[in-house]
């Protein structure tokens, strides 16, 4: 284990103190520190089972962690944080969805306000911005369910920044998509990070899509977790002891390839 | 109205205006609950309440009650029983699975043990709105309007939980506290259906106006606009067509709302849009 030195500079955007998870017997991680700093592209790793989205939830306000706290802007975690945005895990909208692409970017902008049901004329106009932002101009007015998966996650990416956000938690924001809009939406979360210092959680089974954005890595396996740089975690000593089980990182051609390690046998053969 | 007379329609006309006003507003009511009906996936557990919502109703004329109240009562408690215990889609459905023939049971249980005229028996199955005495009226256009407002004022976080639940959820809609919301909504929407077109046709004014709309449209504004002109059309346009003949009012009203329902099929499938089945964006495992 090595836990997150003190960082002295600017405010963290999240601090995590203590974070403790259990399931049922089972010790998912404990004695969790984490400082995420503004601007930071932090990218969970671990298998299926190792509390990567039970972790976010955490941050969400949305479960509460067995010990330690959760601070957001140096406040307990809670549901609806108006400076956190969220992108779920791709789930493909069904065909006949009643939401076009830009209603789904409507309900991110004003989907939890009560009263009549009148769009205001500066609601559009931001509906407008972010549905630019992210390239999704062309396609806003189709239905939802008509879209493809990298058409509807660009619209996910939009929806999330609806209101500015200072972290934006994703929860596999990738998977099932082919490697072409792997990139893009990568890329339209990196953007977003570096022309507007938004710190991002980036939860995922393969790093390799942003290896090259990531700052840094918490890396959940075998009851234990290490966090570090890509190229202080992704090595053959540090993940195997890790895992307690000799495990090899090879690299090539910017990718990274982890062989051995346990989860490789219900999951897939690579991880990272 | 082949065989009757201008002058002696309008006089009918007059004499159940107030029947024709109820049904207009449950018309608008029930093509607006159900675009949330179709968006939550729950037209079978609409019919589940109703058949309680009947059981409630012929309790209550047994005992001399108001029918109205009784109707609520009874849908109520299904709308209750099944928003606490049918969190989950399979879970709801053996649920109402189970609900609906026992209200039913209940409701002829009651309705046989009833002394009184047996138009009034079959009226709450099939319809009754011209046999609905003015007071109740009023109870019933109360009623209508107040989920009405209620449910404009919930209009969007209602959407959103409905339809992207798990963003909704973390953008702070509180999920619960909504689903109860609705129910409530629905099951006092129901109840007002069940006096006006009977506890067996409460799906054509709750989900056919609504099925219909989304077959032609997938925007947020056109969708419940649309189905609440359906539904208008449907509970008026059967009102009216009814007075001229003997037939009663529920026929008309369903027929006229599955006539509109395979138009817009027809129009739906032209414009080649995929079918529409499951509607929210839920998590598929």
């Amino acid at each position: 284990m090595t836990p997150e030195g003190v960082s002295s500079d600017p405010a963290p955007v999240l601090s995590i103190r203590g974070g403790a998870l259990v399931f049922g017997e089972r010790v998912l991680w404990s004695g969790l520190d984490l400082d995420v700093r503004p601007g930071e592209f932090i990218a969970v790793l671990g298998g299926n089972g190792t509390g990567k989205t039970s972790l976010l939830r955490a941050m969400l306000g949305e479960q509460r962690l067995d010990a330690g706290e959760v601070l957001v802007g140096g406040h307990a975690a809670h549901r609806g944080h108006r400076r956190i945005g969220y992108i779920p895990q791709q789930k493909i909208a069904a065909p006949g969805t009643p939401l076009r692409g830009r209603d789904l970017v409507m309900l991110g902008v004003n989907g939890q306000r009560y009263g009549p049901p009148i769009t205001t004329r500066a609601d559009r106009a931001r509906v407008d911005a972010l549905l630019a932002s992210v390239g999704a101009t062309d396609f806003a007015d189709r239905p939802l369910g008509s879209l493809s998966g990298g058409e509807q996650q660009r619209l996910r990416v939009a929806q999330s920044l609806a209101d500015d956000p200072t972290l934006l938690l994703c929860d596999e924001p990738l998977m099932s998509l082919d490697l072409q809009h792997q990139r893009a939406v990568s890329e339209l979360i990196d953007a977003r990070r570096r022309e507007h210092g938004t710190s991002v959680i980036f939860v995922t089974h393969d790093i390799n899509p942003v290896l090259a954005m990531v700052d840094r890595v918490l890396y959940l396996a075998q009851g234990r977790f290490t966090v570090g740089t890509p190229d202080e975690v992704l090595r053959d000593d540090v993940l195997s002891r890790l895992y307690g089980t000799p495990v090899e990182v090879f690299r090539s051609h910017g990718r990274v390839i982890v062989v051995g390690a346990p989860e490789a046998e219900h999951h897939h053969e690579v991880i990272a | 109205m082949i065989g009757v007379d201008w002058a002696t329609y309008v006089q009918l006309l007059a004499l159940v205006q107030n029947s024709i006003i109820a049904a207009a507003v449950l018309g608008i009511v029930g093509g607006l609950i159900g675009v949330f009906v179709m968006q939550r996936d729950m037209a079978f557990a609409v019919h589940g309440i109703s058949e309680l919502s009947f059981a409630g109703a012929a309790a209550a004329l047994l005992l001399g009650i108001n029918v109205v109240a009784g109707s609520i009562v009874g849908s109520l408690i299904a709308a209750a029983i099944i928003g606490i215990l049918g969190a989950k889609a399979r879970d709801r459905n053996s649920i109402i699975g189970v609900l609906m023939p026992f209200g039913l049971g209940l409701g002829i249980l009651f309705l046989a043990l009833y002394p009184g005229r047996s138009g009034n028996k079959f009226g709450l199955l099939t319809g009754q709105i011209i046999s609905v005495d003015l007071p109740q009226l009023g109870l019933l256009i109360t009623i209508s309007i107040v989920v009405l407002v209620a449910l404009l004022i919930v209009w969007r976080p209602l959407t959103f939980d409905s339809l992207d639940p798990e963003v909704a959820s973390a953008r702070g809609v509180p999920g619960r506290a909504l689903s109860i919301v609705f129910m409530t909504l629905l099951g006092l929407t129901v109840a007002v259906s069940v006096q006006i077109i009977g506890a067996l046709l409460v799906l054509a004014l709750l989900v056919t106006p609504a099925a219909a709309a989304l077959r032609v449209s997938a925007s947020p504004v056109l969708v419940p606009v649309l189905s609440m002109v359906f539904g208008f059309v449907s509970a008026v346009g059967g009102i009216l067509l009814a007075l001229g003949g003997s037939l009663p009012i529920s026929p008309y009203i369903t027929t006229i709302s599955f006539v509109i329902y395979v138009v817009c099929r027809i129009i739906g499938s032209r414009r080649a849009r995929p079918v529409a089945q499951g509607l929210s964006i839920r998590r598929v495992a």
